[in-house]
């Protein structure tokens, strides 16, 4: 059974307001049947430090991730992560996390290639909720195993793969990482070793909107006018047509993804979740150096 | 226990062993006490972030540095560490590699074997990846306790 939307008027010009709950919102509904708050962070322990009351942990690494292949869990994995963690196909399922929703909001689009129907972010994350003085428990919640359907992982709507961004080159990119690192400038000092990419730089033709632009100062998202401003007036992105987002390993442009997908309404959103990591190590793909989105190669 | 500690000083074997007796969930709740524990940082380096090293291996960010009391393989080590709050995983890492190697000489800490982070039994409570980091502190220490003895 879902729970009701959030009606909080900053919502509402939202184009999918739906996906989006206040710290005022989720602080009323708590305890709700029907309702699961499920915390995701890039720390994985920071939920055992405190975590929102009845909210249980789901990490990207060690629940999202296939252990062995750089892909996510099947269907099957999805169901058991899901039935171990009290939720349903009907569940209302709310995300939350630190570094400004991160994980929280790349957790959201796993659960969009599965399909969920109900799943909402916690506007500002863990830090707003933390700052405003609301309750942090550190029990954990032992929640009761539920029947969760195998639903086979969709990637096709909203997961770009290299190859998908090859067939695209020349249409809308977006760059979401930090200015340096889309320039291809490398802080580089002798005995430090790099967990990087072998190459520096940024797929040709790529707009750098970094992520954080989407955000205002406590975290929450800034709201429509604002987030059109930058991503249609300023940089001149169409929602008609299609967008990938990328950054290093996908987390950030998860961000970016929601903004574009679910606060402004552009019609085909993917994340490139493969990222720098996988473009900065490919052989023989272009790459643009510098400041400029760069030149396009003829195909 | 004897293969994982093998090579080990006694101090980081003891916690080796600690980490290895319980079972995943307690780990976790150990590396937490560890980053409970990490002394905080003294304040002639507050004052003098300068003096600190990054390590940019970890994904929060965390300072290192190595004090060396003498030169040669017989002087002293001393560690300090600056990590944020919001980064008990981190703050964890840097606790285990405080008690596990202040105060040991310049020639132990050198000789600690560099896969010592794969030995706590963390990789499946917290990942390959992130146990990464530690060794990247671990390295770090190294280096610097190789130049600062050297001196």
């Amino acid at each position: 059974m879902a729970l009701p939307y959030d009606d909080d008027p900053k919502f509402a010009d939202y184009a999918h307001p739906e996906r989006l709950v206040s710290t005022d919102w989720l602080a009323r509904n708590l305890g709700t049947a029907g309702l699961v708050v499920v915390e995701s962070d890039e720390d994985v322990l920071l939920y055992e430090t405190g975590h929102i009351p009845g909210a249980v942990k789901v990490d990207w690494h060690l629940d999202l991730n296939d252990p062995v292949a750089r892909d996510y869990v099947d269907g099957e994995g999805f169901a058991r992560l899901m039935s171990a963690k009290g939720i349903t196909r009907e569940s209302t399922v709310v995300l939350y996390g630190d570094k400004n929703n991160w994980w929280a909001a790349y957790a959201l689009w796993v659960f969009t290639l599965f399909g969920h129907p109900d799943v909402r972010l916690l506007d500002g994350g863990r830090a707003k909720w933390q700052d405003e003085g609301r309750e942090m428990v550190t029990g954990t919640p032992t929640p009761a195993a539920t029947e969760y359907p195998v639903v086979e992982r969709d990637d096709t709507g909203v997961r770009a793969y290299k190859e998908d961004v090859l067939e695209s080159l020349g249409g809308q990119l977006v760059d979401v990482r930090s200015l340096p690192e889309y320039t291809g400038e490398r802080t580089h000092m002798p005995d430090y070793p790099q967990e990087a990419s072998l190459r520096g730089g940024h797929i040709p033709g790529a707009l750098s909107v970094p992520w954080a632009r989407a955000a205002n100062e406590d975290g929450t998202f800034k709201d429509r006018e604002a987030l059109a401003a930058i991503y249609e007036q300023e940089q001149g992105l169409t929602p008609r047509e299609p967008v990938i987002a990328y950054c290093r390993i996908g987390e950030r442009s998860s961000h970016t993804w929601f903004v574009l997908q679910h606060l402004l309404g552009f019609e085909d959103v993917r994340n490139y979740d493969g990222s720098w990591t996988e473009w900065g190590n490919a052989v023989r793909v272009p790459i643009a150096v510098g400041e400029e989105p760069g030149e396009v190669p003829a195909r | 226990m004897t293969a994982t500690t093998e090579g080990l000083p006694a101090a980081f074997a003891a916690i080796v062993d600690d980490f290895n007796a319980v079972g995943a969930p307690d780990r976790l709740q150990m590396l937490l006490e560890f980053s409970r524990n990490l002394p905080a940082l003294p304040e002639r380096y507050a004052e003098h972030p300068e003096l600190l090293e990054p390590v940019p291996e970890c994904q929060s960010p965390i300072f290192v540095v190595a004090e060396v009391d003498g030169t040669g393989g017989d002087a002293t080590v001393h560690l300090h560490f600056q990590a944020p709050q919001e980064s008990p995983t981190t703050s964890g890492f840097a606790g285990i590699l405080h008690e596990g190697l202040d105060g040991l000489t310049a020639a132990e800490v050198l000789a600690v074997p560099a896969d010592v982070s794969d030995r706590l039994g963390l990789a499946q409570a917290v990942s390959p990846l992130r146990l990464r980091g530690m060794a990247g502190m671990l390295g770090r220490i190294k280096r610097q306790v190789r130049e600062k003895s050297a001196a």
